[in-house]
């Protein structure tokens, strides 16, 4: 994407078109990913209900993979999740390993 | 009927505001500034104008009030001084850098510590880089009408930046004087009818106001906002010429004061220019050449303007009633940018005066005058900055 220069932003940084937070992909912060092990996963929807963005996906009532896009790895879904007979279901990574 | 009224500074600024007839205000009350929002008060309680006055906690809350009224779509003035000037730094930053042409009469105090409530340029000075326009007023007469302007200049479609109106704590904010009162609807006319930018309330054309600007975007910001400044000397001089036309009285960037033949010269700030003027008319009755640069318009600073008016000089004192430890004062690094492009340009001394409300007498110009007098005499100079009337 190209940049845009000074001559072409909106006075004070107003931003006139509404929803417009979807194009900043905030995923690119995170230094650590949550991974799912769908086996563990009870399907109680805590990781969707804690995820301070909307980084976890649902589709008829069940989760789905996470959205990388904007997840920024702060682990509170790895926190909260109850997981399986003692087992997560949702486990931090370090990117880049 | 007679227009011409004996009042305070800030009776005149509170009436001038009361003229401007402002959707919102919020203020809080501090020192000098304090009785002229207690005016402001009575006409909003009195039902004399429309405004809706908010009365908040704390200066950081008044100017955070004046910020949300503003981006909502509203004409938001408020008003304080030193300290309340002090707590509101971080939301300074926050109406400029929002383009938010917000409105403030800053009542001029010293800061603490030690603690004092008396005129002085510390508090408006330490603002100079908010990316606030700066306007700066001699008496109760500039301060009413530098204050009926402001908002000409500020919301102006090519700039929309807000703006500060200087008046000295005490010396103007409390003494009485003669001032000539504008018409009502001269003012109403001449204000006009604001028109908001952006506004939050337009609920047909949703938008983000405030958002987060990283490394790859934030100088671009920044670079709007010199942008707007440069171009605030043309609209400070054509709203100048219009309010001529209304008033009679005639402002520029700033004034000067027998200075075209002059060979020695003073720049001062605000109130003490009076004093300054009276002492020059006694040295120019004895054949002495000597001038007075008043600045009105502070930032943006107009540097050229200001070099080719003071380069004919052999010497310059520039007097701050504001202190820089360890540093010239903030008005004589200004004068001093400006000269430096000059090829002729005169010795310049700095003078603190006036800290923390402290009298500035005639007798202290006339220290000046003589000193500039032997400067301009020998090329030597004792002291680049010095303290006037500091005891030992």
């Amino acid at each position: 994407m190209k940049l845009k220069g000074w001559k072409e932003i909106t006075p004070g940084a107003v931003i006139l078109e509404a929803g417009s937070s979807a194009e900043f992909k905030t995923g690119s912060w995170r230094a650590y990913k949550p991974v799912w092990i769908k086996e563990n996963c009870i399907q109680c929807l805590f990781c969707w209900l804690y995820c301070p963005d909307m980084a976890i996906k649902v589709k008829d009532g069940k989760r789905e993979e996470f959205d990388y896009d904007y997840c920024k790895g702060c682990g509170i879904c790895a926190l909260e999740c109850p997981g399986k007979k003692g087992k997560k279901a949702i486990v931090m990574e370090e990117e880049g390993n | 009927m007679s227009n011409i009224y004996a009042v305070t500074g800030n009776e005149a600024v509170a009436n001038a505001l009361r003229q401007i007839n402002p959707d919102v205000c919020a203020a809080y009350p501090i020192t000098p500034q304090t009785d002229l929002m207690q005016r402001f008060a009575s006409f909003v309680s009195d039902g004399l104008v429309d405004t809706e006055m908010i009365l908040v906690e704390s200066e950081h809350s008044a100017m955070s009030a004046c910020v949300g009224a503003s981006a909502a779509g509203g004409r938001a003035v408020t008003a304080t001084s030193g300290p309340g000037l002090a707590l509101m730094w971080e939301i300074l930053f926050v109406a400029s850098g929002m383009r938010l042409p917000i409105l403030m009469p800053v009542v001029n105090r010293s800061l603490s510590a030690p603690l004092n409530i008396h005129g002085d340029h510390s508090d408006a000075m330490g603002a100079r880089d908010s990316g606030w326009v700066q306007l700066w007023s001699e008496n109760a007469q500039e301060a009413y009408d530098n204050t009926v302007q402001a908002l000409l200049i500020a919301e102006h479609m090519d700039i929309r930046l807000p703006i500060m109106v200087c008046l000295d704590g005490f010396i103007i904010s409390h003494s009485i004087e003669r001032v000539e009162y504008l018409d009502d609807d001269i003012v109403k006319n001449f204000v006009g009818t604001y028109k908001p930018q952006n506004p939050l309330l337009d609920i047909q054309h949703p938008k983000s106001i405030g958002p987060l600007i990283l490394p790859d975007l934030y100088t671009e910001y920044k670079r709007t906002q010199h942008e707007a400044m440069s171009k605030v000397k043309n609209i400070v001089l054509k709203t100048a010429d219009d309010f001529a036309k209304i008033s009679g009285r005639k402002y520029s960037l700033f004034e000067t004061y027998r200075l075209d033949d002059a060979e020695i010269g003073i720049v001062i700030l605000n109130s003490a220019a009076g004093t300054t003027k009276d002492v020059i008319d006694i040295y120019r009755e004895k054949g002495i050449k000597v001038g007075l640069l008043k600045p009105r318009l502070f930032r943006p600073f107009p540097y050229e303007e200001i070099r080719e008016t003071l380069q004919h000089l052999k010497a310059l004192c520039v007097l701050d009633r504001c202190d820089s430890f360890g540093a010239f004062g903030p008005l004589y690094t200004e004068i001093a940018s400006s000269l430096y492009l000059s090829e002729n340009k005169p010795i310049m001394i700095n003078k603190i005066y006036g800290l923390g409300g402290r009298d500035y007498m005639p007798e202290h110009a006339k220290i000046v005058i003589e000193e500039l007098i032997e400067i301009a005499n020998t090329g030597k100079v004792k002291l680049f900055k010095d303290y006037l009337g500091v005891r030992e």
